[in-house]
């Protein structure tokens, strides 16, 4: 059975500004929300729009992306026919070569599309928060006989500069686009969601390929070059929360935005649920002197002292007279009694000792990346262990891994950065 | 590692949980946050290796079967073995229903026979333990005995319930001398806790020849007129065990996951317990939400008050409303300023605003499926 539409998610998104947080693990597999990472959105939006045959398309750091997915069980795409492939990059007969764009990774795949025979394909990005329904856009596409449909969203026109801008008619067809532009003259912002005439994507994928200089980016070459070429393009605006977690204050604000009274972005919704891994851990308790307010807390957690506006993730247990406030805490984390955690994000599997204080004192300026890490959040990877007493600043980056023993004073001013060398693999 | 297969008994007819098993099987009654009671029994088999299960089952097996599927969730959906489902059927020898629980296991011979394990783990659905049966296995091989069952001194076990088990006694050797299923006065406290070991091919011997005498109780029929006859030793198992006979037990049961020790013992110690999955969203609190000594699964929206309280996936308490010492199941809604003590809500409930629902501790009160109140 051939199929309708089949999607690519591209995920091998290196995710640099999010720092330590992908420095082990690609960003679509950045966990968020109490419990999802951040490919689930994308993957759960297929499944909730009817596609049933993906391709994700991985190149950094893929281990825990794979692990996540195996067989696409959670997301009920473990098919016969179709369901969840992993497309990594591979060596060909004669020379290997990574994926060295967007355009180039989906080149690079044809033969996996060509097997399926879609008439459409839905090129997606991994490393974005938002719930859409594609077979809305699908409907667009056709009833506008396009050959490629992009989904827009507005923005800020002072944010513009960070995305790909499209000018569009009021109906919707495409006459401009700029990628990145100094001076925005729209705030229709390219999502990174395109719907393709499967001619038309191999059509121009195969052009691409040839020309000396392209950077392989379905954005700066693709479709520049598909509008200079008079094909149909339209723009399907989308409207509701959408966004692109790539930096620190965007992560940390996007997971904020959860535990607003009446949230923007609704994750209880029955009709669009949002699937991942579920853990096998009992529900959570709260215990007798515990006190959680405005906070998501998921199972496994144990909960003891204190959480406030705060996100926390399955199997973390906060002990006894410890307060959690403005945080968000990974995974299998324990916060030991004594601890005031505030304005930070914890990994996964970190210990943080009796009598920790974090988030304490004034900004300044990070002395390893002041590019990456310039908000007040303290950021402590994952299976570090913080000693007892150890008194923490703001805009402070204590590495995955690091131990008490790496640890050189125990009171960590702010700005301070405690990295680990070597390749993160041992 | 024994060769060994199990068979989970799902309990007969019987409103002893009043409301809560009117339209279920009692192994399929909602517990602890999360789970339905079969969890226990059939992930104590998988923590114990086990990889063929057989549950017979025939009242209200609906739900029960909606919870189990195809077995993914405790792994058991695999080529060869796996979970089934062994209800009663009709065949040319008369109409299938099972007269008891060897009757079950006779009229599933099949089953039996077309299995190759040496071992057969025999298990009761609804009674709440964590217990990793490699221990008994090797005690049973070890005395080279017959049947093996586990035994438990019941201390922590209110008296008047005792009646409702079987009593064992046994020699220095651990061999059973006497067995009294549900005893007016029972004469000890050390009671059987429905889990036999047997050989396969014994057990296929025995309920043959039961079926010949036209007897059907596995127990009664079985192994008290055999006591002296077969080699039955007992186990003793000194962990957490708790069926869920009556209401007063249930209410009990699921208020000792409050107790950090039992919950440790339950869920962390010996191996997972694995339920069926709701792909829920985790637990939102609110501003106004006070929450102390509960436990709390995910999908709950939280805006009120909760102490001492059980919330399974999907529960709303809205704001002011006021929860205590409750069991409140899936889905169901608390508006505002309702307060709740003693009770237990079974799924869907609403409870519309300003109302007052009050039960006794010994008494708890139950509010059935999809009510409005």
């Amino acid at each position: 059975m051939t199929k309708d539409i089949i999607a690519l998610i591209l995920a091998g998104g290196t995710g640099t500004r999010l720092g330590i947080l992908t420095k082990l693990l690609a960003k679509p597999a950045v966990l968020y929300g109490g419990k999802y990472r951040i490919i689930d959105f994308t993957l759960s939006n297929c499944i909730n729009s009817g596609i049933d045959t993906v391709g994700v398309l991985t190149q950094y750091r893929p281990l825990q992306l794979n692990n996540h997915i195996g067989i696409g069980k959670p997301w009920d795409m473990d098919r016969m026919n179709g369901g969840v492939t992993i497309l990594s990059p591979f060596t060909k007969q004669f020379k290997g070569e990574w994926y060295s764009g967007t355009a180039d990774a989906v080149y690079q795949n044809m033969h996996y599309i060509n097997e399926q025979k879609p008439q459409y394909v839905i090129i997606l990005s991994g490393d974005h928060v938002y719930k859409m329904n594609y077979s809305m856009m699908l409907d667009f596409h056709k009833k506008n006989n396009a050959d490629l449909t992009i989904s827009t969203i507005e923005i800020p026109l002072e944010e513009a500069h960070r995305y790909g801008i499209i000018h569009a008619t009021d109906e919707g067809k495409i006459y401009g686009f700029e990628e990145k532009p100094q001076e925005p003259k729209s705030n229709l912002a390219s999502m990174g969601v395109y719907i393709f005439n499967m001619d038309v994507l191999k059509e121009s994928l195969v052009a691409d390929r040839s020309i000396e200089g392209s950077s392989h980016d379905f954005g700066k070459n693709i479709i520049p070059k598909l509008l200079k070429d008079g094909k149909s393009l339209w723009a399907y605006t989308f409207s509701g929360y959408w966004r692109d977690v790539g930096t620190i204050q965007a992560f940390y604000e996007s997971n904020m935005d959860l535990i607003a009274r009446v949230p923007q972005f609704n994750l209880f919704d029955p009709n669009w649920k949002i699937y991942t891994p579920n853990p096998v851990k009992p529900a959570h308790y709260i215990g007798e002197f515990g006190y959680v307010s405005k906070s998501i807390i998921p199972e496994g957690c144990m909960i003891f002292g204190q959480v406030k506006n705060s996100i926390i993730f399955p199997g973390v247990t906060i002990e006894e007279n410890a307060s959690v406030e403005d945080s968000i805490i990974m995974s299998k984390s324990t916060v030991k009694s004594g601890s005031r955690i505030n304005c930070t994000i914890v990994g996964e599997k970190t210990t943080l000792g009796q009598n920790v204080r974090t988030g304490m004192g004034d900004y300044a300026e990070n002395i390893f990346n002041s590019k990456i890490y310039k908000t007040k959040i303290a950021m402590i990877g994952s299976n570090t262990i913080v000693p007892d007493n150890t008194t923490i600043g703001c805009n402070v980056v204590i590495d995955n891994g690091i131990l008490p023993q790496d640890f050189p004073y125990t009171d960590i001013p702010s700005g301070y950065a405690l990295l680990k060398g070597g390749d993160g693999n041992v | 590692m024994y060769n060994t297969m199990g068979i989970i008994f799902t309990g007969g007819k019987n409103n002893r949980l009043k409301e809560l098993s009117a339209e279920r099987s009692i192994s399929a009654v909602p517990f602890g946050g999360k789970y339905r009671a079969i969890d226990f029994a059939l992930s104590n088999m998988i923590n114990s290796g086990i990889r063929n299960v057989g549950i017979p089952t025939q009242y209200n097996f609906h739900s029960l079967m909606d919870h189990l599927g195809s077995g993914k969730e405790w792994d058991l959906d695999r080529k060869n073995d796996g979970l089934f489902i062994l209800t009663p059927y009709l065949s040319e020898y008369g109409t299938g229903w099972y007269k008891g629980n060897a009757d079950a296991m006779y009229k599933n011979l099949t089953f039996l026979n077309r299995s190759n394990e040496e071992f057969v783990v025999i298990n009761q659905g609804y009674a709440i333990y964590n217990m990793n049966y490699i221990d008994i296995l090797k005690q049973h091989v070890d005395k080279d005995a017959d049947v093996t069952i586990a035994c438990r001194h019941m201390n922590d076990f209110p008296k008047e319930y005792l009646c409702a088990l079987g009593i064992i006694e046994a020699d220095r050797d651990k061999r059973i001398t006497d067995i009294q299923e549900k005893p007016l006065n029972p004469k000890s406290h050390f009671a059987s806790m429905g889990v036999y070991i047997i050989k396969r091919k014994l057990l296929i011997t025995l309920l043959e020849e039961c079926a010949a005498h036209g007897y059907y109780e596995f127990v009664r029929d079985i192994l008290v007129k055999k006591v002296n006859e077969l080699r039955i030793y007992n186990y003793e198992f000194t962990g957490y065990w708790k069926p869920l006979c009556n209401i007063q037990l249930y209410y009990q049961t699921n208020m000792e996951l409050l107790n950090p020790s039992v919950r440790y013992e339950l869920f962390m110690k010996n191996g997972n317990i694995f339920t069926k999955v709701k792909d829920e969203s985790p637990a939102k609190y609110n501003e106004e939400a006070i929450v102390r000594n509960a436990i709390i699964a995910d999908g709950c929206i939280i805006e009120g008050l909760v102490e001492n309280s059980i919330l399974f996936r999907g529960v709303n308490v809205q704001r002011g409303a006021v929860i205590n010492n409750s069991i409140v199941m899936q889905n169901s809604i608390i508006c505002e300023n309702t307060s709740l003590d003693y009770c237990i809500l079974d799924k869907n409930v609403v409870i519309t605003p300003n109302k007052q629902l009050r039960g006794d501790k010994n008494w708890p009160l139950i509010v059935g499926k999809n009510v409005v109140v």
